[in-house]
């Protein structure tokens, strides 16, 4: 919670004036047993009706002031924790947008959604109460034992001894209840887990007829987690009457000796009426620090879950020259690269090793290779989506850690491998990295992609709403929009990420024919499966374990690498030979 | 999650979609509809622990009794005993106090002890029997919603019922004794007091009218500009690759910063006119209290009334005007969670695929022999997905079906699977029609191999153990050996019991794949479903999967799904699907000879590298 003080920062005139008003709230909330034993002592046992009224009308007042007071403390409370709460949000938003590809994975992008809206919420409420109620309570209790002191200390102490009990036994609850939650939590974590496995498996569950199966095994997950949360429940029930009883039991123990301290004459009657109100406001004030404490170890775990987003550095940082840099992307230089994504420290276990190869303006270079082989970590370095665990990547000579990363950016268009559309229209998505983009343009882009005649189909065109709330499109169609968003921007740099596998064969030969003709003065990278895709290219890698088992064009290869054989082999067969062939020289 | 659930896939014309059924961007709102209905149900789910709740009523009722007993007795004392001087039996009412006291508190103990068991085993049979339900449901309402919706139901709605259960309904239920009692015995020490007392309530109502009138205006505005920060939050997370992939980031900052300002003036405002209830509670509690103060001092001038009834009516008045305040927020509270639990309901209610239906063909040996006649089908009634598809499969063969993206290939499956109900024509397992035959045994009898191959958490035994629950370890290695599988799981460092996370990420996908084969193995069906089972991995991989896919397919009748021709050469009968028919069906010689839309595509494939 701590970690977050500096979010407090800019409002810290609200967060010392609302505890302000609310201790004006607690003073006067003290006064008023007071004064209603002075209507007691002086009024009704003294016989003096004008006390009485004067004293009535003093509380009036200082009922109305202490209202004032809370609406103040409110007001003030309200305005710390909304832009608390705002505040911290946007810094969130803020470095999560400025996180590397690493960090995301390290922060499941569920997680981050949750700690960017529920956490927030929840710390931004414990801020709204603690600034109300953790001043009230504690203030109601001290000023009570205050109260009562000022007004008859050997009651007083009877009082402040109960408490001292009190605090003690309220601590060993929590102390042994605490685990338990923890424990319920977890077993809530199971019966979520289940379940959404069910969900997400649904079709298996039922090929399978499992569902008997399922039942059993959820039935016991749930019985964990209703067992566990009723036993943390009960011993939290203790709470309560424990609390209630000692409290009560120190008002017989006022009562009986206030009445002989009366008798002695040395208490008055109203004093003791008041005292019996102090006691009562520290009983209703010590059942609220429960449920306070309750409140703060919940946020405590959301400010924890909120500052660890905020204390990652982002991996990648650009690199803070000024200067402008005109980069002209005419060549890229990939030297003695290696990669890990962290973990792994023996270089074999490394995702990629050693990989140096050179490309050029106007080349195609392919990459072909197992799944998991490095062809995606390969091309993700280039627009440092990662950075480099060794080695060095070079544009025009330069190491591109030494580039201003937007310029970098900016001068490559990416298809990733999951084509994600944003809510919105299909021309929005198009023009995502160039929001102010012509229609033709727009157009054009499609009509490269093979997207146009699709999207004319649509019943409202380019402006069909697509994304989570909009119309579902089919795999391929999905992709040949994201292709067009990244053609749109006119890269000198093209990286598609295995982004035409769901494109029937006519489709993408068509796709491909148009990119080589617009790409003629560009370098685009091409990751593929199929040898028909990546035959034509300039240069293919093949990619074996993380590093390259050949480079050259498919003619050498052919001759020279066995892991490309293997793979030809395995699409064409012997026979296959000659349709490739004649592929290539058509 | 596996998009194979998506029915889209297989529909022609994915964009009349949006009227298949409610999309998941239609959040049902949080009043109730029926409230009486849904708590009548809730009712019959507490009837099952009727003992405890009656437990939980009259330890409330004696909680409340002794609550009141104690200013009584106070005053009492005060009057009797202090003020008179009087010393007989002072000591006696101090111990009658404690003895109160501890009733009190040894019921407030029982009260939270049995409503704490009351609550979670309630909702705990709702939660089983919303998993139940689940398990019932039709695959169509599982396309038709997402995850996150049906995962709310049973974590956010159950919980929302469970803290009502726990807290508010005891609550409540104290605040009505409280309300009763106080009133009472206020009435029996002084009916003028009780009187002027009474004369708080309306003041009290309509503050508190006042101000929820305006909160929940205010609140519901807060709530609509929370759910818009979040979504976007949500979609540029899912989104975040792309957004740096084009630089985007300044862009969609100032986008958030937008949303995020108007969340700011909206939730300062419902903040600020919610939070100055509390004060406002306050300062009522306050006023009522000066108002015994000082009439009860005039009152006691006059000697209508004494000292102790003051302390008496200072104490009760406080017991009489918490209930009030909280009535207002117990409802609310009670409201949202009846709204929550009639979302629960409304799964509950919807109809289950009916695994107990009338069976008129008792269970027997299954052949394998597949018959469609005439069969159509579409998602919407006004889109027809498949139309007129008639063939026979005899038992051990292979049917390929082909045809492109859409064209109904996975609906075919579907159907036999009875995943969804056919609207006419027939479909005939070894001639008894399928819609006579126990679904749970029309399932046994079919072994399924998805596209996108789903694991368990859990190890890779259970997971191919999955199949069929009592093979002994033996036979879970026997099926792994048979698909292909047993060398690379022997590899890994714990073998068989390595854990797979929920995701399987700790696998590849050609890895995965070959489990989930592993697991058809294991079941031994007698129709084996291939739906496009190796088009998410490499092409060698694919290779070692067909192979293993092979020997799975012998003595079976087999159906596959496959994009690359070269996968289904070898196949008995290959149906060439194009817009939800069979265009061509045929063995691959036949088809090439006819020189039609398979000979086109095969030989365009064999072009593009795609077949060997």
């Amino acid at each position: 919670m701590l970690g977050l003080r500096h979010y407090i920062k800019p409002y810290w005139k609200s967060v010392l004036i609302a505890p302000l008003f609310m201790l004006f709230e607690v003073i006067f909330d003290l006064l008023q047993p007071t004064l209603a034993a002075k209507i007691v002592n002086q009024g009704v046992v003294e016989r003096d009706l004008q006390t009485i009224q004067h004293t009535g009308a003093l509380m009036v007042l200082t009922a109305v002031l202490g209202l004032l007071a809370g609406v103040g403390c409110n007001i003030f409370a309200s305005r710390a924790s909304q832009n608390f709460g705002a505040d911290m949000r946007e810094a969130l938003f803020t470095k999560v947008q400025t996180f590397s590809f690493e960090n995301l994975d390290t922060f499941k992008s569920g997680t981050l959604i949750t700690r960017m809206t529920n956490d927030v919420v929840q710390v931004q409420n414990l801020m709204r109460i603690f600034l109300q109620s953790l001043i009230r309570t504690p203030g109601l209790l001290i000023g009570s034992i205050i109260m009562s002191l000022l007004l008859n200390l050997r009651l007083g102490l009877i009082l402040l001894g109960t408490l001292i009990v009190l605090v003690f036994i309220l601590f060993v609850i929590i102390r042994y209840s605490y685990p338990l939650f923890a424990n319920v939590q977890a077993k809530l974590d199971a019966v979520n887990n289940r379940l959404e496995e069910n969900l997400a498996g649904i079709r298996v569950v039922k090929a399978f007829v499992r569902s008997d199966y399922e039942t059993r095994q959820f039935k016991q997950a749930n019985k964990n987690y209703a067992e566990s949360a009723i036993k943390a429940a009960r011993v939290i029930a203790m709470n309560t009457p424990i609390v209630t009883l000692i409290m009560n039991a120190c008002l017989v123990g006022i009562l009986m000796y206030g009445g002989s301290l009366v008798w002695m004459r040395s208490v008055q009657v109203g004093d003791l009426v008041a005292f019996i109100n102090y006691v009562t406001q520290v009983l209703s004030s010590l059942l609220m620090v429960s449920t306070l404490l309750v409140n703060i170890s919940q946020s405590s775990v959301s400010a924890k879950r909120i500052q660890q987003v905020l204390t990652t550095e982002s991996t990648i940082i650009s690199h803070p020259f000024k200067k402008d840099f005109n980069i002209q992307a005419k060549q890229i230089k990939f030297h003695r690269v290696g990669f890990s994504y962290g973990g792994a420290s023996h270089p074999e276990e490394w995702v990629l090793r050693d990989v140096s190869f050179e490309t050029g303006k106007g080349e195609t270079i392919a990459i072909i290779g197992a799944t998991g082989s490095g062809k995606s970590t390969l091309v993700q370095l280039i627009p440092r989506l990662y950075d480099v665990t060794s080695g060095s990547i070079l544009m025009d000579g330069t190491d591109i850690r030494n580039l201003p990363l937007s310029e970098l950016r900016g001068k490559i268009g990416m298809v990733l491998q999951e084509s994600f559309l944003f809510t919105g229209s299909i021309r929005e998505n198009i023009a995502f990295g160039k929001p102010d983009a012509l229609q033709e343009e727009i157009e054009e882009a499609a009509k490269i992609a093979q997207a146009h005649d699709f999207i004319t189909k649509l019943p409202n065109g380019y402006e069909t709403k697509v994304g989570q709330k909009g119309v579902n499109l089919s795999g391929g169609q999905k992709q040949r929009l994201a292709i067009a968003r990244a053609l749109l921007i006119k890269p000198p740099i093209l990286i598609l990420d295995d982004s035409t596998s769901a494109l029937d064969l006519g489709t993408e030969k068509r796709l491909r024919d148009s990119l080589a003709k617009i790409m003629m003065d560009s370098i685009t990278f091409l990751i593929a499966q199929k040898i028909s895709s990546v035959i034509n290219a300039d240069k293919i890698l093949v990619m074996e374990d993380g590093a390259i088992a050949g480079c050259g064009t498919h003619q050498e290869l052919m001759e020279t690498c066995d892991v490309y054989q293997d793979i030809y082999r395995s699409q064409y067969g012997e026979r296959g030979k000659y349709y490739a062939e004649q592929q290539q020289s058509s | 999650m596996p998009n194979s659930s998506n029915p889209a896939k297989n529909n022609p014309n994915p964009f009349q979609m949006s009227n298949r059924g409610p999309r998941p961007g239609e959040v049902p709102t949080v009043r109730s509809k029926n409230a009486k209905a849904t708590l009548r149900r809730i009712w019959t789910y507490l009837k099952r622990q009727r003992q405890a709740l009656w437990l939980v009523v009259i330890s409330t009722a004696l909680v409340s009794c002794f609550t009141l007993l104690g200013p009584y007795l106070i005053g009492k004392t005060i009057d009797d005993y202090i003020v008179p001087h009087k010393l007989n039996g002072f000591q006696l009412m101090g111990l009658a106090l404690l003895g109160i006291y501890l009733l009190g508190a040894a019921f407030t103990w029982l009260q939270q002890y049995v409503a704490a068991g009351l609550a979670q085993n309630t909702v705990r049979e709702m939660r089983q029997d919303l998993f139940e339900k689940y398990q019932q449901l039709p695959v169509r309402f599982f396309d038709q919603r997402t995850h996150g919706e049906l995962m709310s139901r049973t974590t956010n709605d159950l919980e929302n019922v469970s803290n009502t259960l726990n807290q508010t309904v005891v609550q409540l239920i104290s605040s009505v004794f409280m309300l009763v009692g106080s009133v009472a015995m206020m009435l029996s020490l002084s009916l003028w007091m009780t009187l002027i007392v009474i004369l708080t309530v309306p003041l009290i109502t309509t503050i508190t009218k006042k101000i929820t009138k305006y909160t929940r205006k205010y609140f519901s505005e807060q709530q609509k500009s929370l759910g818009e920060v979040n979504g976007f939050v949500q979609e540029s997370i899912s989104g975040l690759r792309v957004i740096k992939v084009f630089g985007r980031e300044a862009k969609s900052l100032e986008e958030f910063r937008e949303m995020n300002e108007r969340l700011r003036s909206v939730g300062l405002k419902a903040q600020t006119i919610s939070g100055s209830m509390g004060p406002l509670m306050n300062a009522t509690r306050n006023l009522t209290f000066v108002i015994i103060a000082a009439i009860g001092g005039v009152f006691s001038y006059h000697d209508i009334i004494t000292i102790g009834i003051i302390v008496s009516f200072l104490n009760y008045s406080s017991q009489f005007s918490q209930p009030i305040n909280q009535l207002a927020n117990q409802y609310n509270l009670l409201q949202s969670a009846i709204a929550g639990a009639e979302r629960v309901f409304e799964v509950l209610d919807t109809n289950s695929e009916d695994l107990e239906e009338k069976v008129t063909v008792p269970n027997k040996k299954i052949y394998g022999e597949v018959t469609f006649n005439q069969v159509h089908f579409g998602y919407t009634p006004d889109v027809q997905v498949l139309k007129n598809i008639s063939f026979q499969a005899s038992p051990g063969q292979m049917i390929a079906l082909v045809g492109p993206t859409g064209a109904g290939k996975t609906t075919i499956i579907n159907l036999l699977t009875r995943f969804y109900e056919i609207q006419s024509g027939a479909i005939f397992i070894d001639g008894e029609d399928i819609r006579q035959l126990d679904k749970t045994f029309l399932r046994k009898q079919i072994g399924l191999v998805l596209q996108d191959a789903y694991v368990f958490s859990g190890t890779i035994r259970e997971n191919i153990r999955y199949g069929r629950l009592n093979a002994t370890d033996r036979e879970v290695e026997e099926a792994a050996r048979l698909a292909n599988a047993d060398s690379f799981i022997r590899k890994l460092p714990k073998g068989y019991d390595t854990e797979l996370n929920a995701e399987g990420s700790n696998l590849s996908q050609g890895q995965k794949q070959l489990l989930t084969i592993a697991r058809a193995v294991l079941a031994n069906p007698s129709i084996l479903i291939l739906d496009e089972a190796t088009s998410s991995v490499d092409t060698r991989t694919e290779f070692h999967i067909q192979e293993a896919m092979k020997t799975l397919m012998m003595g079976r009748t087999s159906f596959v799904i496959a994009h690359r021709l070269s996968t289904i050469r070898d196949a008995d009968m290959i149906l060439v699907i194009h817009d939800g028919e069979i265009v061509e069906q045929g063995s691959h010689e036949e088809l090439l000879l006819k020189n039609g839309f398979y000979s086109n595509l095969y030989n365009n494939q064999l072009t593009q590298g795609y077949v060997s």
